[in-house]
């Protein structure tokens, strides 16, 4: 019953398989370096089992197969492992992939292998594995592992074994030539397989065009004993698919999507069988294959049995090839295989043919033109699909419609592309629709994970959360619970002895809310106001009405006033020793308000405004209160009792929290700044807000720290807790410097803002230092200083002078390179040699105060005009440097002068600097008498006027929203500046 | 007259069933939730990279419901667009340069030599792909990782580099095969840019 049914479609191109079976397969020559793709099949890339330098031999598996599909890799001949690197494959789109590279050593050793005397001896499952072992994989084409085909029997009914012979594609006579050459071998393969499948029947399709081979299979199956079937069909392009040869022999065909196990049956092409016998019976591993050299640029158009990994170029040498006609290198067949353009890549497991084409051979394809819908591809597509809608749809995007007309159902055979008029590269649209889908597939799910993750992440942190607000719930209720318990106990003892002190606080007038209740009386009354004078410019009705709520409400107001007042008078009698800080907050408002009207005034002035004498009123009368503040606050810090110990801590405890607010308010006003937040300003302002608390609490810390009257004796733990805090300080300050210096070096765009940092840190710094240096002047009992404290200063002064030297050489070297940054360098120099100064200041001082009397700090005290003298250091200065840059730009000649005029300037720079150092001194120490810490004092008034600079700063760049905070903000800093700078004064 | 009133008795008799059967159709199948909202999510890439301005894809699915525009998401790019558009049945716009550009997918990488441990790219992370613990250097879960972004920003030291996902074997595309029409017949070589040919 040979029956041969059909398949649709099909196409007949020109065979051109004559010209390459003239000849017998010849063994092709030994390659002095072989590569092997670790993924010549379909599925997992097989992991080396070699080292690079090993020595293998012929036959050794030098890779194991990793998962279920894939493929173990054998040396094809012996030699050593030089590499295992990415190497061009053959491949679509000429990417490397990860290779075994073999240097052959010419031997071509095998390694002892032996077949199996009796496969049937062994299991199944122990067979298959040898043949897994052995890396075969289908060698028809798409390479897919052979055992796990040979698996299919045992989760599927397997009846119909076909060997696929049809080898249909055109040039292709690989198979041919191994039918006609060795077809007794093909029939132990067959043998193999069928014992491992167990098929009732077996097939094997051929084409008609193959004669010799169908003969020689016919002798090879006569001493047979299996019921093999050999089908002759008609040669027409693609027969051998296996889904074509199926329907051809069996008239099966294989739903979509399906596999042909799924119908009964099993493909295994002949080269399958063939390199499956030579293992089971040779114990040869896959390590050659047959591949066709044909084409016109070859001489010698024939087959070679070609070891794997085998590069192109030598089995194109080996048929002769003329490279001048070689124009273009297929691999595979002409439907179906692609161009490469590389003749290093080496033949794989799949490579059945090389096609080396002339121009004539292989034109170019011609330009594609419009589709004219001449249905020809729907005519000749052999899966019975709509090529010319599935164009459309991949041209157009319409990738859901292009799969919902089963795209993947197409074998990409060519077929189409092969009979198009319009010469439209189907193929490749098909190709590139599929990839498409088949990315966005892989993207979706991606994203579906992501989606997943995402969520399970979000539900994770609510729950998270929700733990925490209960823990933090059940905290407050113990807290509130606690808070009960206490106030219930001496709630019980008072109500039990006596109800009336619980009474007494609660009559008495609450002044804040009497204060609210009057603010709000006044708010009333002018919104009335308001509405009346609308009313009455509109001449509206209801005036009357509204006047008499106005005169209501006015009264109303008044009496909250009065009641108010009258509370705050009797409070203000009440408490017998007057508010000091209360005072000083209204001495502090009185000035700012002046300060303000003074403004108005003369912003008044200058545009001539008619209410002048208003204004001017106005601004003395303030000036009268803001004395009068002054004076109530003066009397009142005077006549302050000495604060006492626990007060002072107090107030050193709110200092410390202002303190540390700032600092968190700074560091997140960083942060901001360096994620350039847009709340910068409004966080600014806060910081500044925060500051100007913080000096508040510090102020009054400080007034309270020198106000009293017990010698605040700084002991000597203090004192070194002091330093500390000092040497912490001054370890940042360097390390930030350093940080500078780098950033400055790499020309960061961070400058600027580190240099602020810098600055900032600095200031810390010398506040510390002050605050050290106060403390270790202060103390009353041991005035004079002890010689380790001195050898320490001397080490500072040493320090700083070394920095100041090493900065100069920089700033001479940067001159002489004419750097762009010798200004800024000069500042830096500047800056250092002031700490220099200030060093030796101390030190000197230091040295004075402990070899000299206690009592040459008041003779000293000499009106010594400060100024003139500090005017006369920096004009010599100034002299100096002048004299040093025209002594640097001089030439040879005029250079000995100038130097003597610079050493000159010099000596009197430093006989200037040393008078002012000790009317400096002097100045300290009278200040420290005064108990005035003056350094601390410049300090801060320093931090004020920076304040002030800042806001000024702010404000200039704020929009009118901030802006009128930014003016208070600018108004209190100003006014504080102002204050710290007339006490200041009183020293200088 | 009869007839009439016959005719009006049944009509009415008929609104009154259909009007029972469907108001208990809406109370017994009524939806949970905008159903809308899943489709639109399932279109977006997930990569919850916030650029759209919300806090993740599913708001923005959310806002899209509500009325919002399609093209605020940069990493789904034009198809994505070209999707919702399909879904919601409006013009396709081109993307918002204002979310940021459509980029190479690309992924996380953490320079492990540079990393600090501060785990702070672990806390921006919307799908848990950074593995690492406090002062432990940490590294990207490649496979779990979106490509959003929002790791780079907080890291203190600047180890992440995004990097574009490159090509491989397994994910190379066939290429779009060029319009012939481009081509004209006197073009010398005419065809190799589609084929490639072999020098």
């Amino acid at each position: 019953m040979s029956q041969v049914f059909a398949f649709h479609g099909g196409v007949h191109p020109p065979e051109n398989k004559r010209q390459s079976t003239r000849t017998p397969i010849r063994q092709a020559p030994v390659p002095a370096r072989l590569v092997l793709p670790l993924s010549q099949h379909i599925g997992a890339p097989a992991e080396p089992l070699i080292k690079v330098g090993d020595k293998i031999l012929k036959g050794q598996r030098i890779a194991d197969p990793v998962g279920r599909i894939s493929a173990a890799l054998h040396a094809p001949t012996s030699g050593t492992v030089s590499a295992i690197a990415p190497h061009p494959i053959p491949h679509a789109s000429g990417m490397e992939a990860a290779c075994i590279i073999i240097d052959s050593d010419g031997e071509d050793r095998w390694i002892e292998h032996e077949g199996l005397a009796d496969y049937r001896t062994l299991g199944k499952a122990a067979l298959t594995d040898y043949i897994r072992n052995s890396g075969i994989t289908g060698m028809g084409g798409a390479g897919f592992p052979t055992d796990v085909k040979l698996h299919l029997g045992d989760d599927h009914i397997v009846n119909t074994l076909i060997i696929n012979a049809a080898e249909c594609e055109p040039y292709i006579t690989a198979d041919d030539m191994l039918m006609r050459e060795r077809a007794d071998d093909i029939v132990a393969g067959i043998e193999i397989i069928d014992y491992l499948l167990k098929p009732s029947h077996i097939l094997i399709g051929i084409e008609d065009n193959k004669p010799q081979a169908v003969r020689a299979l016919e002798k090879a199956l006569a001493g047979c004993s299996l019921n093999i079937d050999l089908r002759v069909v008609p040669t027409k392009y693609p027969s051998g698919g296996e889904k074509q040869l199926i329907k051809l022999l069996t008239n099966v065909e294989v739903p979509s999507g399906h596999i042909p196990a799924d119908v009964g049956i099993v493909c295994q092409n002949v080269g399958t069988a063939y390199a499956t016998a030579r293992a089971v019976h040779h114990g040869e591993p896959l390590i050659s294959r047959i591949v066709t050299l044909t084409g016109e640029a070859v001489a010698q158009p024939q087959n070679f049995e070609a070891l794997i990994g085998t590069p192109y170029e030598l089995l194109l040498r080996a048929a002769r090839v003329s490279p001048n006609d070689l124009y273009r290198l297929v691999v595979g067949g002409p439907m179906m295989g692609f161009s490469v353009d590389n003749d290093q890549i080496p033949v794989i497991k799949t490579t059945n043919c090389l096609i080396a084409a002339c121009p004539d051979e292989m034109p170019a394809a011609p330009p594609a033109q419009e589709c004219i819908r001449c249905g020809l591809c729907e005519q000749v597509c052999p899966a019975e699909l709509l090529p010319q809608q599935l164009y459309w749809f991949a041209k157009g995007r319409e990738l859901d419609k292009a799969k919902h007309h089963n795209l993947f159902d197409c074998i990409e055979c060519g077929a189409c592309s092969y009979v198009c008029s319009s010469a439209i590269p189907l193929v490749q649209y098909y190709r590139n629709a599929k990839a498409e889908i088949r990315s966005d597939e892989a993207e979706q799910r991606k994203a579906e994970h992501a989606r997943v993750r995402f969520e399970a992440r979000q539900a994770r942190l609510e729950a998270e959360q929700a733990e925490k607000e209960a823990r933090r719930k059940a905290r407050a209720e113990e807290a509130a619970r606690n808070q009960a318990a206490r106030k219930d106990k001496p709630l019980a003892t008072a109500s039990s002895t006596s109800p009336a002190p619980i009474a007494a606080p609660a009559g008495e007038p609450d002044l804040k809310q009497l204060k609210t209740a009057a603010s709000v009386a006044r708010t009333k009354l002018k919104q009335a106001q308001k509405a009346l004078k609308n009313a009455e410019d509109k001449g509206q009705e209801g005036i009357d009405a509204l006047r008499d709520t106005v005169n209501a409400l006015n009264t109303k107001a008044e009496a909250a006033q009065q009641t108010y007042d009258q509370a705050l008078n009797a409070d203000s009698a009440a408490s017998t020793a007057p508010d000091a800080k209360q005072l000083k907050t209204n001495a502090a408002v009185a000035r700012t308000k002046l300060k303000q009207a003074e403004k108005a005034l003369a912003s008044a002035r200058d545009n001539g405004g008619d209410d002048i004498a208003a204004l001017e009123s106005r601004v003395r009368e303030l000036e009268l209160r803001a004395r009068d503040a002054q004076q109530a606050y003066d009397a009142a810090d005077a006549g302050a009792p000495g604060i006492d110990p626990t007060k002072l801590a107090e107030l050193k405890a709110d200092m410390e929290a202002a303190k540390a607010k700032v600092d968190k308010a700074q560091a997140a006003l960083e942060g901001a700044i360096a994620s350039n937040s847009p709340a910068v300003e409004k966080m600014t302002a806060g910081v500044e807000k925060l500051r100007g608390k913080y000096q508040e609490a510090k102020a009054a810390f400080d007034a309270a720290a020198s106000a009293p009257a017990v010698p605040p004796i700084v002991s000597p733990t203090r004192l070194a807790e002091l330093k500390a805090d000092m040497d912490a300080a001054k370890a940042k300050v360097d390390k930030a410097q350093a940080a500078l210096e780098g950033a400055i070096a790499s020309n960061s765009p961070a400058v600027e803002k580190m240099t602020a940092g810098v600055e900032k840190l600095r200031g810390k710094y010398l506040e510390a230092k002050a605050a050290h240096d106060a403390a270790a002047s202060a103390p009353a009992v041991p005035p004079t200083v002890s010689l380790a404290r001195l050898a320490e200063l001397k080490a500072d002064m040493d320090a700083a002078k070394a920095k100041v030297d090493k900065a100069r050489a920089a700033l001479e070297g940067a001159i002489a390179s004419n750097s762009p940054a010798v200004e800024k360098m000069t500042a830096g120099v500047e800056k250092l040699r002031g700490k220099y100064l200030e060093a030796k200041a101390a030190h000197d001082a230091a040295a004075g105060t402990a070899t000299k009397d206690v009592a040459a700090a008041p003779a000293a005290q000499a009106p010594v005009d400060i100024k003139a003298l500090k005017q006369q250091v920096s004009i010599m200065r100034t002299k100096l440097k002048k004299a040093e840059k025209a002594l640097q730009e001089a030439d040879a000649d005029a250079a000995p002068p100038l130097e003597a005029e610079v050493k000159e300037l010099g000596a009197r720079l430093n006989s200037a600097r040393e008078t002012l150092n000790a009317a400096d001194q002097a100045r300290i120490a009278a200040a420290a008498a005064a108990g005035v810490d003056l350094k601390q004092l410049q300090v801060d008034a320093a931090l004020a006027r920076a304040e002030v600079t800042k806001t000024e700063r702010a404000l200039g760049s704020a929009d009118s929203t901030a802006a009128t905070e930014l003016e208070q903000a600018l108004l209190q800093a100003r006014s504080r500046a102002d204050e710290l700078s007339k006490t200041l004064s009183r020293f200088e | 007259m009869s007839a009439v009133i016959i005719a009006i008795l049944v009509l009415l008799g008929l609104a009154v069933v259909f009007g029972i059967v469907l108001g208990f159709a809406s109370v017994r199948f009524k939806v949970e939730g905008n159903p809308i909202v899943d489709q639109i999510d399932a279109l977006l890439p997930q990569t919850q990279c916030g650029q759209c301005g919300y806090p993740g894809c599913r708001p923005y699915a959310e806002a899209i419901a509500g009325g919002d525009t399609i093209n605020k998401c940069p990493p789904g790019g034009q198809s994505t667009i070209e999707a919702l558009a399909d879904l919601l049945d409006v013009e396709a716009i081109p993307l918002d340069d204002e979310h940021g550009e459509e980029k190479p997918r690309s992924i996380a990488y953490i320079r492990e030599d540079e990393c600090i441990g501060c785990t702070k790219c672990i806390q921006a992370c919307p799908v848990d792909a950074i593995l690492g613990a406090a002062k432990q250097m940490h590294t990207v879960i490649m496979s779990e990782c979106t490509g959003c972004d929002l790791c780079v920003e907080p890291c203190p030291v600047d180890c992440i580099d995004m990097i574009p996902i490159e090509t491989t074997l397994s994910t190379w595309k066939w290429p779009t095969p060029k319009p012939g029409i481009e081509l004209i017949a006197t073009d010398a070589g005419r065809g190799s840019a589609q084929q490639g040919g072999f020098a």
